[in-house]
């Protein structure tokens, strides 16, 4: 690519005649004024048209969607103020959401992004073969989340689960049946989000790492610092902005979550007998187009934002004082 | 990557390779290894019981090696008729292939004009790009998008699954990082000079610099689109679903019919498989060259 840059700045100036003959037009001057100033609209006009529509549209229109009732089954709107958003606060399956989600989010970011700071930094040594390794940690960000909730829900099976014949061997003697409690089912949830984005966040740390001038670890070396120190004191500091953007990626990803719990309860949004894993996404869904309570869903999402701003918020000031404050 | 050539440490006589910060001791190695073997497994797993008959996925101990019954399972998925696979296929196919296309050039266009060009409104514009990423617009706006859909006439169409799609804002900014790096201001205002139209410019100038970019934000749209799953299942219908769709109802309506899920689950894997096998060094390589300028 470079190479071919090159040769084109290396061609000698344009023939001269050229820009002369055009420029001497009037109107192919006025077309190039107006080439000027209207291309460059021209150019951004398809995302911002497209984002007019699709995105901004529907975020400012759930707004007012979130202060109708739609009564029963998708019916007429009838204005009713913040209604939604009272009945939304003083209802306990709704909180129980909340609870879930932040649940799974903590039992799944945490350990996530601790693996994948210390799998980076295997991976940011001299090996060899260091592609296949990129490669393989990398593999399960390719698989399709469905696909991923699938396997691992059938691995996490009562009867003829792997994860249960292997614990098995290491003396629990009665079959966990996953998906029947809180804490079971957030675990299984949360192993198929560490599986899916561990790698992912290490490969992302790694190329935060590698641009850490080399030498700062020779001095260390010298001073005689050991490898864990020098992770703590130069690795850790060096790399923060690439953990504050992992930890924004994980916090919308997390609260957002959806694809694994609804196919860890076989497809459907209840999130268990008794929404034990029910998350935001799901009640969202569950009201909106199982329910046809169009208004109260829309207010549950605007709630859900408000909640990833605050997790946000929260996240980016505890990630901020990593390996000292500057 | 280079600067890993760069450490040729000097050795000192009492220096036994301790000295040397990024010397793989064996710990390491064994850990990677055990990692990429536990990123491989769920995926070997799922080909083991997609090879293998229903009696053999219960089976205890379980089975670790695939049998050869994978020929049949694909037949019985594509004669499953309540789970429309094939359709599934086909659309993820379509759909995922015109919204890589379109996001693509949709990218490259704004990019353009974002890291090459003057107009008014430049960094307000460009700045609401980088604000309207962090917000989840699709969980957000899904009651309206919906309600839009509705008075479209475009529930259960493909154009439902496509068009919400091409707004993407992590494209153009990845579009405008890599213009802005690749295409020299020269090389523009030289073509400029020259007489070329702005149009004649991206043609000519742009996009032979910046392909390297859009072949990685191809690869990102394309396994990014052939996931999504929630505005899909709620669009469309069971006749008419993306492959995600297709399997997520066979998963409900043959939940003990592991050897049927599991084949499917591996057909509509398979895709990615191929591209990540193909292309894994671009997508490495993309993420990480994303992850420093983010």
């Amino acid at each position: 690519m470079s190479v071919h840059l090159h040769t084109q700045r290396a061609d000698p100036a344009p023939p001269p005649h050229r820009p002369g003959r055009r420029r001497s037009r009037p109107t192919s001057r006025l077309w190039s004024q107006l080439d000027l100033k209207a291309a460059p609209y021209f150019l951004i006009s398809p995302y911002f048209v497209l984002f007019a529509i699709f995105g901004l549209f529907p975020l400012v229109f759930t707004l007012w969607v979130s202060l109708q009732d739609y009564g029963l089954a998708g019916g007429d709107a009838t204005f009713t103020g913040l209604e939604n958003y009272s009945k939304l606060l003083a209802d306990a399956d709704f909180w129980n959401a909340v609870v879930n989600t932040v649940g799974i989010f903590v039992l799944a970011t945490v350990p996530q992004l601790v693996l994948a700071l210390l799998l980076a930094n295997a991976l940011n040594k001299r090996l060899r073969g260091r592609l296949f390794f990129r490669l393989g940690v990398l593999l399960p960000l390719v698989t399709s989340v469905v696909a991923v909730a699938i396997v691992f829900t059938q691995l996490y099976g009562r009867d003829f689960g792997l994860f249960n014949w292997l614990l098995g061997h290491v003396g629990v003697d009665h079959n966990i049946d996953w998906q029947s409690s809180k804490w079971s089912s957030w675990t299984a949830i949360a192993t198929m989000v560490d599986w899916r984005w561990t790698g992912y966040n290490a490969i992302i740390y790694l190329a935060g790492m590698q641009t850490i001038p080399r030498d700062l670890y020779e001095a260390a070396s010298i001073d005689g610092a050991s490898p864990r120190k020098q992770f703590w004191s130069i690795t850790l500091p060096m790399i923060r902005p690439t953990i504050i953007f992992t930890v924004f990626v994980s916090t919308i990803g997390g609260l957002t979550l959806f694809a694994e719990p609804v196919m860890f309860a076989s497809n459907r949004m209840d999130g268990g007998t008794t929404g034990q894993f029910q998350t935001i996404a799901m009640y969202i869904v569950e009201q909106g187009f199982r329910n046809f309570d169009y208004g109260y869903a829309a207010a549950a999402a605007w709630l859900l934002f408000l909640l990833i701003l605050l997790g946000v918020g929260i996240n980016y000031t505890f990630v901020r004082r990593i390996g000292g404050s500057r | 990557m280079t600067t890993i050539t760069q450490v040729a440490p000097v050795r000192r006589p009492k220096d036994r390779g301790r000295r040397d910060p990024f010397r793989a001791t064996p710990l390491t190695k064994i850990a990677l290894g055990i990692t990429v073997l536990l990123s491989i497994f769920p995926l070997y797993w799922m080909v083991i019981i997609a090879s293998r008959t229903n009696s053999d996925a219960v089976e205890v101990p379980p089975p670790l090696l695939p049998g050869g019954n994978l020929g049949e399972n694909v037949q019985r998925v594509l004669n499953t008729e309540d789970a429309h696979f094939v359709t599934g296929l086909v659309n993820s196919l379509i759909v995922t292939t015109t919204v890589t296309i379109s996001v693509v050039i949709i990218s490259t266009f704004a990019g353009f004009a974002f890291a090459r060009l003057r107009f008014r409104g430049r960094n307000l514009l460009l700045g609401s790009i980088l604000i309207t990423m962090m917000v989840p617009l699709q969980q957000m706006g899904i009651v309206p998008l919906y309600q839009l859909m509705v008075s479209l006439g475009w529930v259960g169409t493909l154009k439902a699954v496509i068009l919400p799609y091409l707004l993407n804002g992590f494209g153009v900014f990845m579009m405008t990082q890599y213009t802005d790096q690749a295409v020299p201001e020269e090389l523009v205002e030289a073509a400029r000079v020259d007489g070329a139209s702005t149009m004649r410019i991206w043609w000519n100038v742009i996009l032979p610099a910046v392909r390297p970019g859009m072949a990685v934000l191809a690869l990102q749209t394309f396994m990014l689109n052939w996931n999504e799953f929630m505005w899909p299942m709620i669009v469309l219908t069971p006749e008419n679903p993306t492959v995600q769709v297709s399997i997520s109802f066979l998963t409900a309506a043959h939940t003990t019919d592991y050897v049927l899920i599991f084949t499917g689950t591996a057909l509509s894997v398979l895709p990615l498989i191929v591209v990540f096998v193909a292309f894994g060094r671009q997508i490495v390589g993309g993420l990480m060259e994303g992850a420093v300028k983010a």
